[in-house]
């Protein structure tokens, strides 16, 4: 099946993609909240992209859609040409909120993903040592999530989906809750880690300067309900990036300006419905 | 506050009690003793008491039997608890039918029991330890259920992100988590499983600590009930201590638990 699927892959099918999906929720009082319509979107192999939206757009639930978690109403999901029916076993996710498994060490967190694999659970333990250092945490090891700051723990949850090698990173506003110098600092950290071995990524934002910093495509969605994909964003800034200097970069405050004149008006949009129930 | 003023203020509370206890007992305070001595002893006689026990080593066999029969109540009902808390969790609709009774079973009040379990199991250690075992079942139940449904969604997601299948599942999302709920209550199952035990003995048994008290009181030897109440409190922290020692060993991952450690 592996073998099948790379085969697809290198005939140059699409990491990710998504048609015309819908997305909708059922509500308490028996109607159908929708949250997503039409929503049609391709990720290459080894290309990074992001999406950019304003608040309560349904981004994530497009990411859910792509990890499998999720089902969608309407339209298909595929994986490197594959229709996805289960969890996306090729995917590793990254979550906004805290998703470490707290009664595990910052080391046994990295290491599960191999030991529920079948890795001997020394070599699993060895090489979650390695990822640890390669995410700046080797000190860190038998360190309870609760010990570490914020930065810290989503260095460990960084190591703990890469160390399972996904062809495919999702990953859902990962970096929201920091603060600005520990952000950028990630952002780097991430873009190093990636040119390693250029996977497929869908990245999730609500900031636009960090979309277009870190990726080769930005794609817009409307506010919600019934968003869609309004913009679809190539970045041609040199790789690789610096993520403080490239924001210097003129090319990336032209393509901002350009960018953010259709989002702003997605965003006043969704303030107001936010404000308006 | 330091330390030490702390375990001086906490020696001086006990101080004052004993010495309140010792004046109120043994002067008349304008012409009457506010505490008759045949209801309220006085903490010579019982410490007498207590020392004559400790002395001849009768109190050990006493307590023994209550250490026995608190363990066993504790460890059946946990195991209990565990089981059936997986069960009803993993199985909503199972729990769904049982509910009511479930509801029903902990809202009886445990002591009515008693004489039945004596009437089944005998005057025995049995029927203490049944006793036991319905008081600390339903504490560990209760934790367990809650501890399996209120994993968090987001900590479930990525585990099955990262591949777990149900039985990896199980035994690195839904059982830590439900010992963790577990192991904080484990002061309130060990206390009712001390409780289940003493309660037990006290309504019908040959041996124990709530076999003593009540054999001082059917002789109205009040020195006798405070002497076992005093040694029932000490037996009581000293468990206490001891669970609170496992606690931070097993609940070491655990923020308000470990911020406590010197």
């Amino acid at each position: 099946m592996t073998a099948a699927m790379s085969a697809t892959a290198a005939a140059g099918e699409a990491a990710v993609a998504l048609t015309d999906v819908d997305v909708a929720f059922r509500l308490a009082d028996g109607g159908v909240f929708r949250a997503v319509h039409n929503a049609s979107l391709s990720v290459a192999d080894g290309e990074f992209v992001a999406i950019v939206g304003p608040t309560g757009c349904g981004k994530s639930t497009l990411l859910n859609i792509a990890a499998g978690l999720l089902a969608p109403a309407a339209g298909s999901a595929s994986i490197f040409g594959a229709p996805l029916t289960d969890l996306n076993r090729q995917a590793g996710y990254l979550f906004q909120a805290d998703s470490l498994f707290p009664w595990k060490t910052a080391l046994e967190n990295v290491a599960i993903g191999l030991e529920v694999a079948g890795a001997a659970p020394t070599e699993a333990r060895a090489r979650a040592k390695e990822w640890l250092g390669k995410v700046g945490l080797g000190a860190f090891g038998d360190r309870y999530p609760h010990m570490l700051s914020g930065g810290q723990r989503k260095r460990v949850g960084l190591a703990q989906v890469l160390i399972r090698d996904p062809k495919i990173l999702l990953m859902d506003e990962p970096f929201g809750p920091l603060d600005a110098q520990t952000r950028q600092i990630m952002g780097n950290l991430l873009l190093d880690l990636w040119s390693a071995d250029r996977k497929a990524v869908l990245f999730v934002t609500h900031d636009l300067e960090e979309a277009i910093a870190l990726s080769d495509r930005v794609v817009i969605m409307s506010a919600g309900p019934s968003s869609r994909i309004i913009g679809d964003w190539r970045v041609s800034l040199q790789r690789p990036r610096d993520i403080s200097e490239v924001k210097l970069d003129p090319a990336f405050h032209d393509l901002h300006r350009e960018i953010w004149q259709m989002l702003k008006e997605e965003v006043i949009k969704g303030y107001q419905q936010a404000e308006g129930k | 506050m330091s330390r030490v003023t702390l375990i001086t203020l906490q020696v001086l509370v006990a101080v004052v009690s004993v010495l309140l206890w010792h004046v109120l007992t043994s002067y008349p305070i304008f012409g009457r003793t506010i505490l008759p001595p045949f209801f309220f002893s006085n903490p010579f006689d019982v410490a007498k008491q207590i020392v004559a026990w400790f002395a001849s080593g009768v109190i050990w066999k006493h307590l023994y039997v209550t250490l026995v029969e608190a363990t066993l109540a504790f460890i059946i009902g946990s195991i209990g608890g565990i089981v059936v808390g997986f069960w009803f969790a993993r199985q909503p609709r199972t729990a769904a039918v049982f509910d009511p009774y479930v509801k029903m079973a902990n809202a009886l009040p445990r002591v009515v029991l008693a004489p039945i379990f004596t009437l089944w199991l005998g005057l025995g250690i049995w029927s203490k330890v049944a006793l036991g075992v319905t008081l600390v079942f339903f504490i560990v139940f209760f934790n367990v259920y809650q501890g399996i449904k209120e994993v968090s969604p987001t900590v479930l997601a990525n585990a099955r992100m990262l591949g777990m299948n149900e039985r990896q599942l199980m035994r690195h999302v839904y059982w830590p988590s439900a010992l963790s709920w577990m192991f904080s209550s484990l002061h309130t199952s060990v206390g009712f499983a001390v409780v289940g035990a003493v309660v037990g003995e006290y309504l019908g048994a040959a041996a124990g600590l709530g076999y003593l008290i009540q054999q001082a009181e059917g002789v109205f030897d009040v020195a006798g009930v405070f002497a076992g109440m005093f040694v029932l409190a000490a037996f009581v922290i000293v468990i206490d201590m001891l669970v609170t020692v496992v606690e931070k060993r097993l609940l070491i991952w655990r923020p308000n638990v470990a911020d406590q450690r010197p």
